[in-house]
């Protein structure tokens, strides 16, 4: 499936299954104005092309554990002949603390996620595995401190919960 | 000892307290209350909107506007019927903003109603027309309209509560609670009938945004001779999610718009200023946050629609604002029971139709200005709610 066959509709399920991926097929069809079967059809040609790539929970790890750390890691790399950035790119990938690889545009090539036990446990990741690859010239290691919002879901909103009074009627 | 009810006004003593009020009380004491109950936007303000007035505050423009508005306001508005609607006002004279919809609604019916006078008022529908008929010493005379009848007004039924005293029509299209909308078709019926009568329309179109489906809200004035007998009531807190913004704005023939002012002038003086400048961003550049909030709530009222409907609480498709209006009579419960045996059982709150008139008895108002998550979870615990009555 190229992007082309994606349509308008397709588009809203989508949307739809990318804020919500426990919604059903049911409450799906019922949104869209389609049948349940359309809708369970479409969302396993999605799977099956890979335009659907997963589904994942959204954890609050601060919460599970306090010293869980999250960084961005930009790093500069001297690119191959011929392969260009996509050899190291592969390489990092396999690790399993990290849960992100990006090319970047601007002053550094790469940008790594990861996450770590600890701010330590990523310095040290950091030290031994990234810095120490071949092509590596330099990282700059940026520790997540606070999340606000995060995959468009608002964290620590404890204080902005509903304010909205009861008003009668209007 | 002073006997107060000796000063109080006998209109304003009679008038009766909302009878819902009990039901926030008991909802306020929860805290994983849903509330479907609410008639306002779960959206804040689109932030350029908000950029808009904290501008204007910066710059500190926080004198008094003209009574009828900033001319700029009242020029965006003239445009923006004639843009939506096709139809013309003269910002100078036929345009006056008002402290929300309801203070103009209120100018209106105070502006037109001499005692005695009779004012058809269509239900249900919101509950401040009926009041401020009776403050204003006019005759409220409720026309129910019908599921049967998709919550429309239709000519007949119009025409059976016209006498030789009646003087305004009070049409509330969308609807709030019902979510019915008048398509052009069913508008054409009505306006023919008041045109024979010589009635004056005060039509509340709040909601017109929120219309749902591929054809847009059409208003009752851009219908050939209906101009010169409609005062169109229309507000920023629907369409572009500025509720606590309190602004509102009247259109409509000139001499009465002079008279609304004098009334608006003496009690209000003029309209927030901040909100003005904010208003005028919203009309300007607001065309694409309508659209985005009018999918989402149009995504929520289907999913309700469909799943009420399989529940066995039957509801017509409601075709504007953001309410749903269910049939609840297969429960054998009135209106009241089942709102309140809803929120002491499954903490979710939803407001009795009986509260629009009594013609909602038999039905609840279920409003969808809340999140999916909210919408979802509140559907299934009205499904446990419903098992539960059954055993």
């Amino acid at each position: 499936m190229t992007t082309s066959n994606v349509t308008a509709s397709d588009r809203k399920l989508l949307d739809l299954l990318a804020d919500d991926a426990k919604l059903t097929a049911a409450q799906l069809a019922a949104m869209l104005n389609t049948t349940e079967e359309a809708v369970a059809a479409r969302i396993a040609e999605f799977e099956a092309d890979g335009i659907i790539r997963g589904y994942q929970a959204i954890v609050d790890w601060e919460r599970v554990d306090a010293n869980k750390s999250m960084a961005l890691i930009q790093l500069q790399v001297v690119p191959e002949p011929e392969q260009g950035f996509d050899k190291l790119a592969h390489r990092i990938m396999q690790l399993d603390q990290v849960e992100g690889v990006y090319l970047m545009s601007g002053g550094y090539d790469l940008t790594v996620v990861v996450q770590g036990e600890s701010m330590r446990d990523i310095a040290l990741f950091v030290a031994r595995r990234l810095s120490t690859l071949d092509g590596v010239r330099a990282t700059m290691t940026h520790f997540i401190l606070s999340r606000y919002k995060d995959r468009n879901v608002i964290y620590h909103d404890e204080a902005v919960r509903e304010t909205r009074s009861y008003v009668f009627d209007d | 000892m002073i006997n107060y009810s000796d000063f109080l006004n006998k209109e304003v003593a009679a008038i009766k307290p909302s009878g819902i009020r009990r039901f926030f009380d008991i909802a306020s004491e929860m805290d994983d209350v849903i509330s479907l109950s609410i008639g306002e936007p779960d959206f804040s303000t689109p932030y350029h909107i908000r950029e808009a007035g904290i501008d204007a505050l910066e710059q500190g423009k926080t004198w008094y506007s003209p009574n009828r508005g900033f001319m700029e306001l009242r020029n965006e508005i003239s445009h923006w019927f004639s843009r939506k609607y096709q139809v013309d006002y003269d910002p100078s004279t036929e345009v006056l903003v008002s402290v929300g919809g309801s203070e103009a609604i209120d100018l209106c019916l105070r502006t037109l109603v001499n005692p005695g006078d009779e004012v058809l008022i269509v239900v249900p529908s919101f509950v401040c027309y009926i009041p401020m008929t009776e403050l204003a010493m006019g005759i409220p005379v409720p026309v129910q309209t019908t599921a049967e009848d998709n919550f429309r007004l239709t000519a007949e039924n119009l025409r059976r509560h016209i006498t030789p005293k009646s003087k305004v029509l009070v049409f509330p299209f969308p609807n709030n609670p019902t979510g019915a909308v008048m398509r052009r078709e069913h508008l054409e019926e009505i306006a023919a009938v008041v045109k024979e009568h010589n009635l004056m329309v005060l039509s509340d179109e709040l909601y017109s945004e929120l219309t749902y489906g591929d054809e847009p809200h059409t208003t009752i004035a851009s219908l050939p001779g209906m101009k010169e007998r409609t005062i169109v009531i229309n507000g920023f807190s629907k369409a572009y999610a500025m509720t606590g913004w309190r602004l509102g704005f009247a259109v409509g023939p000139e001499p009465i718009i002079t008279h609304m002012t004098k009334v608006h002038q003496y009690a209000i003086m003029s309209a927030p200023t901040m909100a003005q400048y904010a208003a005028v961003e919203a009309l300007r550049n607001g065309d694409k946050d309508i659209v985005y909030m009018r999918d989402q709530y149009d995504l929520r009222r289907r999913l309700l629609v469909d799943t009420l409907n399989q529940l066995g609480l039957t509801c017509f498709e409601p075709e504007g604002a953001f309410y749903v209006f269910p049939d609840i009579r297969s429960t054998g419960l009135t209106s009241e029971e089942f709102c309140e045996k809803l929120l002491y059982s499954q903490h979710v709150a939803v407001i009795p139709g009986n509260a629009f008139g009594d013609c909602g008895e038999g039905f609840v108002r279920i409003a969808y200005a809340n999140s999916l998550e909210n919408v979802k979870e509140a559907l299934r615990r009205i499904k446990v709610f419903l098992d539960t009555l059954e055993k």
